[in-house]
């Protein structure tokens, strides 16, 4: 097992941004995000407004936009269907770009294009400028119950260590001459998939006996 | 570390028997003074860490006791037990699993209550001792594998344990990290019982080995007695690596 130094999308600094407290950060997160969500779809410039706050505010941390936008394509699932509205959508014609579309459907997939990249890119932002473990952190100063926010810990520290263990199973199966991405070897995949589950398991099953080891109780120190 | 009269670890007709009735330990007696380095070696499948797990309570004995110094493991002591035992397990990504390399070390003493100042000391002292002081913000799996078994030693050294009880503790290490961790657990002031197949590691550190094999003691003794005994040796599937002559050897440890 490596040491993987994989920070996926964290990007280390020193700005106001990155030094703001945590809870802070979830909170102005959550109240963009509401703001967002509430603006009626035919309200452009209130968009205008939202993305220029958040420019605003991506200009302060200095995360450079060549590192977010990459990171957008997360994105593309949402992106293709709010692309795909105008022409499956009923309603009223009109032509754009001399491409019959409904109107309704065009007004749709625009709003859910804005409203979902602002989204996307204010909680890449989030992500940019706190470390996980801050994040967990302001989520429990926020009141998040402690059993989720002990879960969530659990799983950015194991996520690496699961993903590894995938990426040598799925070595190991193509160094046998099995090529995981051809629909002739899915019931290989799926058997790969149900060991890694078992694995992931009796890790967890081990992961406590240690725990117990030094006296865990049920509670994580603070 | 308290100062008794007997053992610190004191293991006696140890027996017991998986829930799918595959008996792993027939009777194991077995005796740990203090500051001794004791080497636990054995085949792979001899019950070496079925027995581990029963010195911390993790499993109960089917028949026999266990005692470290001089508490029986049993339901209404595992908390103290688990304070004086203090076990390193085989894979440190099993033993790591909090968001930096302090708060790892921190669990162990914060689970029994020690807080503020006198933690942030003991996780620094017990970081000091394997060397990795300068790593503490770090996340535990952006350390090398040295470095996170280092680490793991560390998370029960800082319980303060009366014996360090290590799993494997030269798996998967490199030369140089295995010569580091030797340093390491040398330097230690603590009683350490170590399972190892690593016969070499156990000559260098390790004054006295005890053989099990098929869930029995079948040897106990010097470690140099044990390793240059080839038909003990032959017998339970033990090896030397080759070219590895313990009588070569002429700075062994008391």
């Amino acid at each position: 097992m490596g040491a993987g130094h994989g920070h996926r999308l964290h990007f280390h600094g020193h700005s106001p941004i990155h030094r703001a407290a945590p809870h802070l950060k979830l909170l102005a997160l959550l109240g963009l995000m509401l703001v967002v969500v509430a603006t009626p779809g035919a309200w452009w410039p209130a968009f205008v407004v939202e993305v220029l706050v958040l420019v605003a505010v991506i200009g302060v941390s200095r995360v450079p936009v060549g590192y977010l936008a990459p990171r957008m394509v997360i994105e593309l699932p949402f992106a293709a269907f709010a692309l795909l509205l105008p022409f499956v959508a009923d309603g009223p014609r009109i032509a754009v770009l001399g491409v019959e579309v409904s109107e309704p459907g065009l007004h749709a997939g625009l709003t859910l294009l804005a409203k979902g990249s602002i989204g996307v890119l204010a909680s890449l932002t989030l992500a940019a400028t706190t470390e996980p473990q801050d994040v967990l952190r302001g989520l429990d100063r926020l009141g998040m119950p402690d059993l989720i926010v002990s879960i969530m810990g659990f799983m950015i520290r194991y996520v690496d260590v699961v993903t590894g263990e995938l990426s040598r199973m799925l070595v190991a199966m193509r160094s046998r001459g099995c090529d995981p991405r051809s629909p002739r070897h899915w019931p290989a995949l799926a058997r790969a998939m149900g060991a890694l589950f078992i694995r992931s398991y009796e890790r967890g099953e081990r992961v406590h006996l240690a725990m117990l080891s030094r006296g865990y109780d049920g509670s994580l120190p603070r | 570390m308290t100062t008794t009269l007997g053992p610190v670890l004191d293991v006696r007709g140890l027996a017991f028997a998986y829930p799918d009735g595959h008996q792993a330990l027939f009777g194991v007696d077995l005796h740990v003074h203090e500051g001794e380095r004791v080497a636990l070696l054995g085949p792979n499948g001899a019950g070496k860490t079925t027995l581990v797990l029963h010195l911390n309570g993790i499993l109960a004995a089917g028949a026999g006791s266990v005692a470290v110094g001089g508490l029986a493991v049993e339901k209404g002591n595992l908390k103290e037990i688990r304070r004086r035992v203090g076990i390193v397990f085989q894979d440190p990504d099993d033993q790591l699993f909090l968001g930096t390399v302090r708060q790892d070390v921190a669990f162990g003493p914060a689970n029994l209550g020690v807080k503020g100042a006198a933690l942030e000391a003991s996780v620094m002292a017990a970081l000091d001792k394997v060397g990795m002081a300068e790593y503490a913000d770090r996340p535990p799996h952006h350390l090398s594998f040295g470095q996170r078994r280092r680490v793991a030693v560390a998370t029960v050294l800082a319980m303060e344990p009366e014996i360090l009880v290590l799993d494997e503790p030269t798996s998967n290490l490199d030369p140089t990290s295995r010569r580091e961790l030797a340093d390491i657990l040398r330097g230690l002031d603590v009683t350490v019982l170590m399972v190892t197949h690593d016969l070499p590691f156990a000559l260098e550190l390790c004054p006295r080995s005890v053989v099990l094999s098929d869930g029995v003691v079948v040897a106990d003794g010097r470690t140099f007695d044990i390793l240059t005994d080839a038909p003990l040796m032959a017998g339970h599937r033990l090896e030397l690596p080759w070219g590895f002559d313990p009588r070569a050897i002429d700075n062994l440890p008391a």
